[in-house]
């Protein structure tokens, strides 16, 4: 569920993008990753409906949970500030989900390692449209390699959260990937990113943590009504 | 027909080549003869195609702003995708007209320009707000119907990239426009509020889709022209007509009424009589004062002012890597000398 919810709430922040990117090529960009977010985020929610065995589909996980049963890690919550905000937590979040999705492939859970099988082509091709921003926009002018900096600055302090040991991995050492073992693949991919983009790895103070047991920051108490307003004002509607 | 040099310089040189020329155009045009970026063309036909298809062009970065107030909360995720899916169409669409717009020897940047400070138009119908979920379903079921209404003519448009470009664009319209259908549906049979509130999304957008047709043909100076010259086919109250034709059975199926107490079938035409549609109306919203215009301007400015840096960034990674691509292989001696 924590898995689903990361690409809900995330593709939800890019879904805010849209009709504000900067050129019309990246509102389809953000679109398309969005889309593939959900689709990702629709089929993870409606298994985990089912394992979970109390008749709850997609929709009923989605809008009638409150944040404290959200289980995605923080970062995905994190708002879009600019676009090299929204750039860092992108190269972020798609370098591990690349990583996770690569190592659940193998997984002894074959409904997860088919989602996986599917997946990993998207994220490639998230992570290849961060990477190439991050490019661009540390190596380009130097008010955007300021605002890059800044960026990666402001996403940093999630990221220790994403390789976490998560308690339900724990319970299923063959369904479930270690967290923990996806970073030295991640770090490599990410810290090469940055020296290419003459960039520097922010050493963050703070760190958040607690998003897979639904203690999240005070973000996700604002991005959830909007997006279920219409969903609980009319129980049981078909749409 | 092969390239023709430039009608300035041609007419200059040549006194009666430019009657020649257009002789050879108005022939083609004649004999439904496609034409292409390299042809020789009136002035005219090019400012207006220019004019036409670059409205068109805005009218679809534009009209993806009402459908994107409702991304975020949309109620199923179902519903959510599919709304996703289209408004990425619409940005596609947007860029397949720019596309067809440069061929006739515009700059994209050019025309977003001319959009951006007000000096040219987009559909009037994009100045409408978008109150509630079923006017997701009005608008794919009205608006985008009489945009393909409009449309599926121009597929067979006289300038050839502009018909290509309306063969794919008409094709997804039409997909868009079932979905809004099948939205309105499942809301009109759904809970007396949600077909309450699909009936008040169809009385609010019915006339402004009528508009969309544009004034009637009596009040349409450039009309005859753009027919003569293959660009229309069909004048405004004819494919106003049509529209309404099309739309009432769907209405009766859908079980909401249209708004307009004056429409009746009428046997001895075969088709459907509809009531006096205010023009002042879509003269307010064209002049600006329309509910939407300021705000619907001021996102479109906003966000390519606050996106300027990183069109900027990019425009200089590519100078450096252009620069370091020359050097790279020949040598940093070679480059240094």
């Amino acid at each position: 569920m924590g898995l689903g919810d990361d690409a809900l709430v995330l593709a939800q922040r890019l879904g805010e993008w849209i009709t504000r990117a900067p050129q019309i090529e990246e509102d389809i960009a953000l679109g398309n990753i969005a889309l593939d977010l959900l689709g990702q985020a629709r089929t993870l929610l409606t298994y985990a409906g089912d394992v979970e065995g109390r008749g709850r589909d997609e929709d009923a996980l989605t809008y009638l949970r409150d944040e404290r049963e959200f289980r995605n890690v923080t970062l995905v919550e994190v708002p879009n500030g600019d676009f090299a905000v929204t750039m860092a937590r992108q190269l972020v979040f798609s370098a591990y989900q690349c990583e996770l999705y690569a190592a659940l492939v193998a997984s002894a859970d074959p409904t997860l390692a088919a989602l996986a099988g599917k997946a990993v082509k998207e994220v490639r091709y998230h992570r290849d449209h961060a990477t190439q921003w991050v490019l661009r926009l540390g190596d380009g002018t130097p008010e955007a390699h300021v605002r890059m900096q800044a960026g990666l600055e402001r996403v940093w302090p999630y990221v220790d959260e994403l390789f976490a040991t998560d308690l339900a991995v724990e319970a299923l050492p063959d369904v479930a990937v270690d967290p923990a073992s996806l970073r030295p693949a991640w770090t490599a991919y990410v810290e090469g990113v940055l020296a290419d983009a003459t960039l520097d790895v922010p050493a963050p103070t703070w760190h958040a943590r607690g998003g897979r047991a639904g203690l999240h920051s005070e973000h996700l108490g604002h991005l959830l009504p909007e997006m279920q307003h219409l969903h609980r004002a009319h129980p049981g509607a078909t749409w | 027909m092969t390239a023709q040099p430039g009608p300035a310089t041609a007419a200059e040189r040549e006194p009666g080549l430019e009657d020649e020329l257009l002789a050879r155009f108005d022939a083609m045009v004649a004999d439904e003869q496609r034409v292409e970026p390299r042809d020789w063309m009136p002035e005219g036909y090019r400012k207006t195609l220019v004019r036409q298809i670059a409205q068109h062009a805005h009218s679809e970065i534009i009209g993806m702003q009402p459908e994107g107030n409702w991304i975020t909360r949309a109620p199923s995720l179902r519903r959510k995708a599919i709304l996703l899916a289209k408004v990425q169409d619409e940005a596609g669409h947007g860029l397949y007209l720019y596309a067809a717009a440069e061929t006739l020897g515009v700059d994209r940047e050019d025309l977003l320009d001319l959009l951006h400070t007000g000096r040219q138009k987009y559909s009037s119908i994009f100045n409408y707000p978008t109150l509630t979920w079923a006017d997701m379903g009005a608008i794919g079921w009205l608006v985008d119907g009489a945009a393909i209404t409009n449309q599926v003519p121009l597929c067979r448009c006289s300038y050839g990239p502009y018909g290509r470009a309306m063969v794919r664009i008409c094709k997804e319209e039409s997909f868009h426009q079932r979905q809004g259908f099948e939205i309105l549906h499942t809301l009109a049979h759904g809970t007396p509020a949600q077909k309450a509130m699909a009936q008040d999304a169809v009385d609010r957008f019915w006339w402004p889709s009528l508009m969309m047709f544009g004034p009637p043909d009596a009040d349409s100076p450039h009309s005859a022209q753009s027919m003569a010259w293959g660009i229309k086919r069909f004048s405004n109250d004819d494919l106003r007509q049509r529209f309404v034709d099309m739309i009432v059975p769907q209405a009766q199926v859908l079980g909401l009424t249209l708004p307009d107490p004056d429409l009746r079938w009428d046997e001895a035409s075969g088709h459907w009589r509809f009531g006096a549609i205010d023009w002042s109306e879509l003269d307010r919203v064209i002049r600006g004062d329309g509910p939407c215009n300021a705000q619907r301007m001021e996102r479109r400015r906003t966000a390519h002012e606050e996106g300027a840096w990183v069109r900027e960034s990019a425009m200089a990674y590519a100078a450096k890597h252009a620069h370091d691509a020359v050097r790279s292989p020949a040598g940093a001696e070679g480059a240094a000398a």
